[in-house]
């Protein structure tokens, strides 16, 4: 019996670690291409390390090299920046990222503890939201979002995303309603206003709730392409996952520069792998936390 | 007043208003180049006939069968092991991972590892002797493919809730079946799987609304091909909008897509009794 239970564990344990690997291998083939000579690598599909080392592809994709020199080593040598593409990740992410949480948490303190008339209808109108697929609100705000004359510009890209997610309320407003209130009865009685406790009371106790929602608001945002890819095609609004897109699609003679494009993807990963190391554990907790996004 | 203002100012300028106007476009022709003309039903008399509507919604409904089909039981398994072996936060972080990374990067390393001539996954198969397969460029393996690569994305968020639901259910459960000698694999379907059914329910539902979406990975990949294997719903009302310009059309086959989200939802948490737990 005790042998059986052991060999269960055995093979339960083999199938953990191939998992694992499962996982990891995309994210090291990443770089080991990324590193890789591109006119060499279909000389060595199979090579673990990188096919002769060098930072070609990077230089390429960062504009670093001309386009004789690109187009030598595989590239398409057409113009692509991808400092310029990560600068406008940051802008977008950067600000959706403080809007959104700011104004949710707000609107999350006006539902958990203001008293005024029909605010739960309110809220459940909020949470219905939550319902309507994207692309269905995507079509008109586009054409509002045209209409201003905003294409091409971050203010489109963040606008619609800047005020509130219904995810995002719901969510804080879960842990402003678990805040003891005592302390506002507390604060109230000594004169501060809303204002005050909000600012004073409410946020410094709801830090950690606030972090993960920023951090996976930030997440999300730099990860989003169907709206970028909508209204912020231009090279100067141009964010990564849309950068990525383009990249994919100028495919040079004589085969796809895979090393190219292998950079470029680290480059727009690497900064949700470097979020991701350092705040893993909040991140992890969450999801099990918060239920379901 | 003040706290709820500009949530409320951004809820009703980029979710009610279009929302409204979305469902009214929906029964106009309206190119963005002059105002919207009403037409009536005139767009969804022609999505009845439009051959490329239905087979753009059975290449969907293909791609969220097999995506949550075998998600869920991936992540149901993956749930299993983490909670019979380890706590490791390590490890559950790890299996995370491929969530955090965008869609497009995720669909861009595998269209790499997949391809057909020097992709490396073609060359494991080699290995046991199967010969190369064009997993983007045959239409017969586009879909699975597609449906594959996001499993790979999704599988740990998704069990990582799975997980969570399994905390839920309490110890003295699993004690009381150890006494009555069931074996692990009998603890699993009798017991395990009907307690977690509430959560499961609520994963489905989710994850299904989310698989009905799929759009990023077919984008920056096939783009609909070969021969419109790919052509999935909300990649058909991208072009039809954005490449066409034919707005109302796709507009009414947006409302149609929420119309078939709201009711596969709806039946779910009916037929498989959501809120009913077996813990008594």
């Amino acid at each position: 019996m005790t042998r059986q239970v052991s060999v269960g564990r055995t093979v339960a344990w083999i199938l953990l670690f191939v998992l694992l690997i499962v996982t990891l291998f995309p994210f090291y083939w990443m770089l080991r291409t990324a590193f890789s000579d591109n006119t060499q690598l279909p000389g060595h599909p199979n090579s673990l390390l990188p096919v002769e080392t060098t930072l070609g592809a990077f230089k390429r994709v960062l504009g670093l090299a001309s386009i004789e020199e690109a187009q030598a080593q595989g590239g398409s040598g057409a113009a692509v920046n991808f400092w310029l593409y990560l600068r406008n990740s940051l802008v977008v992410a950067t600000i959706t990222t403080v809007c959104q949480v700011f104004f949710s948490a707000m609107a999350a303190y006006a539902f958990a503890r203001l008293r005024w008339p029909g605010r739960d209808k309110v809220f459940a109108l909020f949470l219905a939201a939550l319902m309507v697929p994207p692309i269905f609100t995507t079509l008109p705000n586009f054409v509002l979002i045209k209409n201003l004359g905003l294409l091409n510009s971050f203010a489109g890209i963040i606008l619609p995303g800047a005020f509130m997610t219904p995810f995002a309320i719901f969510f804080l407003r879960q842990f402003f309603l678990s805040i003891n209130r005592e302390l506002e009865e507390a604060a109230m009685i000594d004169g501060a206003g809303h204002r005050r406790i909000f600012f004073g009371l409410i946020i410094p106790m709801s830090a950690a709730p606030i972090a993960t929602l920023a951090i996976l608001t930030y997440i999300n945002s730099w990860n989003d392409y169907f709206w970028p890819l909508l209204v912020g095609q231009q090279e100067n609004v141009r964010v990564l996952t849309v950068a990525l897109g383009v990249f994919r699609s100028q495919t040079p003679q004589g085969g796809p520069d895979w090393a190219g494009l292998m950079a470029a993807t680290l480059i727009a990963a690497l900064p949700m792998i470097i979020l991701f190391l350092a705040f893993a554990k909040r991140i992890t907790n969450s999801i099990g936390f918060s239920g379901i996004k | 007043m003040i706290f709820i203002a500009p949530a409320t100012l951004g809820f009703v300028v980029f979710y009610i208003w279009p929302t409204l106007r979305g469902a009214y476009l929906s029964f106009t022709e309206y190119s963005l180049l002059s105002a919207p003309k009403f037409n009536g039903l005139a767009n969804y008399e022609r999505m009845v006939q439009d051959s490329f509507f239905w087979n753009a919604l059975g290449v969907t409904v293909e791609y969220v069968v097999i995506n949550i089909g075998v998600q869920t039981v991936l992540a149901v398994g993956i749930a299993m092991l983490m909670y019979r072996l380890t706590k490791s936060i390590t490890v559950r972080a790890v299996i995370l991972a491929p969530y955090l990374v965008a869609n497009v990067v995720v669909a861009l390393v595998w269209y790499w590892m997949l391809d057909v001539q020097v992709g490396i996954v073609n060359t494991f198969l080699g290995w046991v002797g199967i010969d190369p397969v064009a997993f983007f460029g045959d239409s017969h393996w586009a879909i699975p493919t597609v449906a594959g690569i996001n499993v790979w994305r999704h599988m740990g968020y998704t069990a990582l809730l799975v997980f969570a639901g399994l905390q839920t259910i309490p110890k003295y459960v699993y004690e009381a079946a150890e006494v009555d000698g069931s074996t692990e694999w009998k603890t699993f379907w009798r017991i395990t799987l009907p307690l977690l059914r509430p959560v499961l329910v609520m994963v489905l539902v989710v994850t299904m609304i989310g698989s009905f979406q799929i759009f990023d990975t077919v984008a920056v990949t096939t783009q609909g091909g070969p021969i419109n294997a790919t052509r999935v719903i909300y990649y058909y009302i991208y072009e039809r909008a954005f490449t066409r310009f034919d707005f109302g059309y796709a507009s009414a086959m947006a409302l149609v897509l929420f119309a078939i989200l709201a009711v596969v939802s709806l039946l779910q948490l009916r037929l498989l009794r959501a809120k009913e737990s077996d813990l008594a």
